[in-house]
């Protein structure tokens, strides 16, 4: 060593390579063959997470149809002021033509009705109906336009429905995140929608605080039964344990239903109930269709997720430390609460990140127990996935979601602590 | 260059392998009765004729998600899917659903009408096979109404005469149209007022004195299920769901016809299949549109059939022996008085009033 | 102290029996009394019973029978918190989540203790266990030695009279648990506090305590001072027990004078000391290997000597160890000091061992 560096030069291998060569090669390989081993892996998860991911959040901005479907017009409105009462002229029109009847030949033009029916309702019959006549007329020689287009439908001569067309015909648009907080891509710019139709914003704080009391009666819950399961003997432990996971052996939608069965008004709970005159038959209590099934559903569905963590956080508190405490004449709440407590936060903390982030993504069961008041916003987005095709609004909800989760761990982090975090 | 041979050809085994295999195709339906009805009457006797397996997927409340994520995927592997009207208007908007032509591709009826007239107005667009005729309609408890059952539609806004809850489905559809229906808005006027913003609110507002007596659903299977729980009074649900309540069940609950709206299911075709497939799919739908097919149907669930020619065929029930027509939501008894379901505003204004509807919910 | 009047008993076990189960007593019959200030050990192979006694004295266990006294008055229902017992438990139990000040701080906090006190009080503890410079760390940053004395530290900052050790070396490798063991009983005499300590290390035991209690099948078999334990083990598993140990098996055929005659199974006759046997009885007779002579010159007059085989001799530096075949016992050990006049047997060699009379002891077989 102390050679080596006397000698002013670098430190050379036994078969005279510079010994960081040599060095970084041998550890070359060693990352190779690592990379190698986990390359399944890998490419599992870039397949099957990662672009998936990446193409959800791609499809929050994505908008190319409009330009794609309509290259001519689209080109042609840059020159039409918006603000005008008047359509656009001519020219607008024989290129719209143009465009329409190469898209009528792919059966493009009621797609792109179907993406601007969102923006204005209306669109797609506008598309549907005018492709039926334009795929009829022959953009060289049947011109001028603008009459015979305004005479198939007399919604082309409305100017709002070229302001729709030329608001939306940027590749890639914030509409959809306007969308889903609520506003709405303008020719003016970004503005509140009518308050009749505001409700994802709404959704979105009453899934979060829907979640967090979930994810604290979880707790509630969780944490005495964890406790119990810690401090019994393995064999009785392993019995309990089973009893806990047993809801992970029944379909979701047979647990689910089975809480109407209980909580229904003509169910089990309100029947004991009236049974032992504790409520009048004539106002039983609606304990379902309301947030109250949605939380007690939920909690039941995910306490196993809760309890789990914590159990295995808590097996690892020795139980001497409890005595220790005691011995020191702490009284057994001090001892508790001074000691056992906080040794298991990082039960709970694994706990309620996972059961938080569970819960924000459900919606089976709100779907089924929820009625008005208990439906999340992951509802929506399955109703924009599935039913509506909007896909855009629900990847937009979908990466508003995923932001909020990310903020909350980064909060977590902050404030707890992410090393804090045990599995067991 | 030798990788991405090995990977053409891989892809190449990939893709024909399951060709290859043929002789069994996809059929996309909505499970439960519905699937076993056109497995009795379509399936098992196509399969005896033809050899071919058939291979049930109860997908089609997702069916058009999910044919274009397959369809963006570039691998459908559906080969007929069965879908409502509402749903066949959109896979063909979007290009999902091949184009069908009736006096080609479907059987005249037994006398030489043609497909496309014996199927009539019920071909709502250029993709769709129309199969049945179903509608929305409410049932009622029997013993929960009093010595006054229900007549109209509008004892679903009339919780003075009928009080305890009520079932609806959880979105606008239909519901918009009863409520103006029950406001004092004419048959004829309902779609026109309800494409006005005043309209849309009117209807909101007659659903808004019953909000609280409402239990909203999402599968088809709730309302007979709180039906028979009591746990509502009345409820709208499909008729065959009610059927099967009333007859095979034996819950006391009756069916109340008036306002029923019809809608239709049928088939699709998948578009962008290999030609061997998409002459497979077109056999099997030219068998099981024709005219017996259709009334057969109606052995094993109380739909009617949405050929002309089949009304007349239908028979008795397979199991209860009871008979199907007076069961039809198209039996003049039941079809007193009527709503069709207007395909053409909803593909424009369901977008807007869904969203609106869905605020109004949640307020 | 070994010989404290009763009156003036600190620490009292009064015929205290424990049973978790019901059916079997693990703790039979046990009677104990300490002064104060003493340093008792509670020594035994697992399962003996030591534990449970300690734990009932802590209160972490309610005696199925009998009374247990501190300082004069009953114990029993007096929950552990109230009883100002200092403990010391075997994997040190320090507060993972708190700082080495704040679990020192932890006794003194749950006795309302303020802030200026506190911080005095465990200075003073800290630097008692010459730890003074670590309170602000964690206990996982130290080393097992220094959580070692953290862990006493914390069990003696609120200055408790008793204090109560369960197996605390016990992590430690050999050469620090040399070191503590004289740490903890240079601490315990200076402090003047009464510590029972419980360990399973008989050397342990012997180098710390005033007083040892050796525990097996849940009775105390011998309450003696160390070197009393050692020289005088009042049965055989005692003499098993404590220090390495030759037996030889037989009869006693008489005992004149206080000198029991032993027939040994093989027939050679041996003089004993007869311990806890009468005439006619079958013994275990126990002969300590460092009070085995074979120089014939150092032996009394009329000793009883028997023959013996050398088998291995091993040479371990201090001392050399030979194993012999004394009367078919393969095992029989003989320790000789390493003296320059020293003979080192041959393995081979015939000889002939003998020993004075009160050092072969004859114990209850």
């Amino acid at each position: 060593m102390t050679d080596a560096t006397n000698n002013g030069g670098p430190v050379l291998a036994a078969d005279g390579t510079p010994l960081k060569k040599s060095l970084a090669k041998a550890l070359r390989l060693q990352k190779m063959r690592a990379l190698g081993l986990i390359a399944p892996l890998l490419i599992f998860v870039m397949v099957s997470f990662i672009i998936p991911i990446g193409s959800m959040l791609f499809r929050s901005v994505e908008n190319g149809l409009v330009s794609e479907t309509l290259p001519l017009t689209v080109a042609e409105l840059q020159q039409w002021n918006g603000d005008s009462s008047e359509p656009p002229g001519e020219e607008v029109f024989s290129a719209f033509v143009a465009d329409m009847v190469v898209a009528i030949e792919a059966k493009n033009h009621t797609r792109l009705g179907t993406r601007l029916n969102y923006e204005k309702t209306g669109m797609s019959s506008l598309f549907r109906k005018s492709g039926r006549k334009i795929k009829n007329l022959d953009p060289a020689v049947d011109g001028p336009f603008k009459e015979k287009l305004i005479d198939i439908d007399k919604r082309w001569g409305d100017v709002e429905t070229w302001r729709t067309i030329k608001t939306h015909s940027v590749g890639i648009t914030n509409g959809y995140f306007l969308n889903a907080v609520d506003m709405r891509r303008t020719p003016e710019g970004a503005q509140s929608q009518p308050e009749d139709k505001q409700i994802l914003i709404t959704l979105f704080k009453r899934t979060l605080i829907m979640s967090l009391a979930i994810t604290a009666s979880c707790i509630l819950l969780g944490y005495p039964v964890a406790w119990i399961l810690a401090n019994l003997p393995a064999r009785t432990a392993n019995i309990l344990m089973i009893l806990v996971l047993l809801p992970f052996w029944t379909s979701l939608l047979v647990r689910t239903s089975a809480w109407k069965v209980m909580l229904q008004q003509q169910g089990v709970i309100n029947e004991v109930l009236v049974w032992l005159g504790m409520v009048p038959d004539d106002a039983r209590l609606v304990m379902i269709n309301n947030q109250f099934g949605t939380i007690v559903a939920m909690t039941h569905i995910l306490l196993p997720f809760m309890i789990l963590p914590m159990y295995s956080v808590m097996q690892t508190i020795q139980p001497t430390y409890l005595r220790a405490a005691k011995s020191m004449g702490a009284t057994n709440w001090t001892a508790f609460w001074r000691v056992y407590f906080p040794l298991s936060v990082p039960g709970i903390g694994a706990g309620s990140i996972l059961v938080f982030i569970l819960s924000i993504g459900y919606y089976i069961t709100p779907e089924i127990v929820g009625g008005t008041k208990g439906v999340f916003i992951s509802n929506r987005i399955a109703y924009h996935i599935s039913s509506s095709l909007n896909w855009g609004l629900a990847a937009a909800l979908g990466a508003i979601l995923l932001a909020v989760v990310l903020v909350l761990y980064w909060a977590y982090d902050k404030i707890v602590g992410i090393d804090n975090v045990k599995l067991g | 260059m030798k990788l991405s041979t090995l990977t053409a050809l891989a892809v190449t085994t990939a893709l024909v392998a399951p060709a290859a295999i043929a002789e069994e195709m996809t059929i996309v339906s909505w499970g439960g009765a519905y699937t076993k009805s056109q497995k009795n009457a379509y399936h098992d006797p196509y399969s005896e004729k033809s050899g071919i397996t058939i291979i049930n997927d109860d997908s089609s409340a997702e069916a058009v998600a999910k044919l274009r994520a397959m369809n963006e995927a570039g691998n459908v592997t559906w080969d007929v899917v069965d879908v409502v009207a509402a749903d066949a208007i959109r896979l063909c908007d979007e290009g999902l659903a091949m184009e069908i032509n009736p006096d080609e591709h479907l059987a005249p009826a037994p006398d030489g009408t043609s497909a496309a007239d014996d199927f009539g107005d019920l071909i709502v667009s250029d993709c769709f096979i129309p199969q049945i005729v179903y509608s929305t309609t409410f049932g009622y408890r029997t013993d929960l109404v009093g010595d006054t059952p229900p007549t109209s539609v509008c004892a679903v806004f009339d919780t003075e005469a009928y009080p305890g809850k009520r079932s609806l489905e959880k979105r606008s559809i239909n519901n918009m149209e009863w409520a103006l229906l029950c406001d004092g808005v004419a048959k004829e006027d309902v779609y026109d007022v309800l494409e006005t913003e005043e309209g849309q609110n009117q209807a909101l507002a007659k659903l808004d004195t019953i909000k609280d007596d409402v239990i909203w659903w999402s599968a088809g299977a709730d309302t007979p299920q709180l039906l028979a729980d009591g746990e509502v009074v009345m409820g709208s649900t499909y008729n065959g769901r009610l059927f099967s309540v009333i007859e095979e069940q034996n819950q006391p609950v009756a069916m109340l016809w008036d306002a029923q709206v019809f809608d239709l299911d049928g088939w699709i075709i998948p578009a962008g299949l290999s030609d061997e497939r998409k002459q497979r799919a077109l056999d099997y739908i030219y068998f099981a549109t024709d005219t017996q097919r259709l009334a057969d149907q109606a052995k094993w669930i109380s739909y009617g059939p949405a050929r002309a020619s089949s009304a007349p065929l239908v028979g008795q029930h397979a199991d209860l022996g009871i008979d199907m027509a007076p069961h039809m939501p198209t039996d003049p008894n039941n079809a007193k008085n009527t709503f069709l379901y207007n395909y053409e505003f909803w593909a424009d204004y369901r977008d807007d009033i869904e969203a609106k509807f869905q605020a109004w919910l949640a307020k | 102290m070994p010989d404290a009047a009763q009156n003036d008993a600190f620490v009292e076990f009064e015929r205290v029996q424990k049973s978790y189960d019901g059916e079997t007593l693990v703790v039979k019959d046990l009677n104990l009394s300490l002064p104060r200030g003493e340093f008792l050990t509670m020594l035994g192979p697992s399962g003996s019973g030591k534990t449970t006694c300690l734990m009932m004295l802590a209160g972490f266990e309610t005696a199925t029978h009998g009374d247990i006294r501190l300082g004069g008055t009953s114990i029993n229902n007096i929950p552990p918190h109230k009883r100002g017992i200092g403990m010391v438990f075997q994997n040190y139990a320090l507060f993972p989540h708190m700082t080495i000040a704040e679990n020192l701080s932890f006794p003194l906090e749950v006795r309302k203790m303020g802030k200026s006190d506190r911080e005095a009080k465990i200075k003073r503890a800290l630097d008692m266990v010459e730890m003074g410079a670590f309170g602000g760390r964690r206990p996982a940053q130290l080393s097992g030695g220094q959580q070692q004395r953290i862990a006493l530290a914390r069990a003696l900052v609120f200055e408790p009279e008793l204090v109560l050790m369960d197996e605390p070396l016990g992590a430690l490798d050999k050469q620090l648990r040399e070191k503590m063991q004289f740490e903890i009983t240079h601490l315990a005499h200076s402090l003047g506090i009464t510590t029972v300590y419980v360990t399973h290390d008989q050397t342990e035991a012997m180098t710390m305590s005033d007083r040892v209690a050796v525990f097996e099948d849940g009775r105390i078999q011998q309450l003696a001072p160390p070197d009393q334990l050692y020289e005088e083990p009042d049965n055989s598993f005692v003499a098993q027990f404590i220090g390495e140990n030759n037996t030889l098996e037989g009869v006693v055929k008489e005992i004149n004078n206080g000198i029991a005659l032993v027939q040994l199974d093989d027939g050679e006759l041996i003089d004993c000391n007869p311990i806890n046997v009468g005439v006619g009885d079958r013994t275990r007779v126990s002969i300590r290997p460092e009070r085995v002579e074979f120089n014939k010159d150092r032996l009394k007059e009329g000793t009883h000597t028997i023959k013996a085989e050398v088998l291995e001799f091993i040479y371990m530096g201090d001392i050399f160890r030979t194993r012999l075949r004394v009367a078919g016992n393969d095992e029989f050990v003989i320790k000789t000091r390493n003296a320059p006049d020293q003979v080192r047997l041959e393995p081979g060699a015939q000889i002939e061992i003998g020993w004075l009379p009160e050092d072969c002891r004859a114990l209850d077989a």
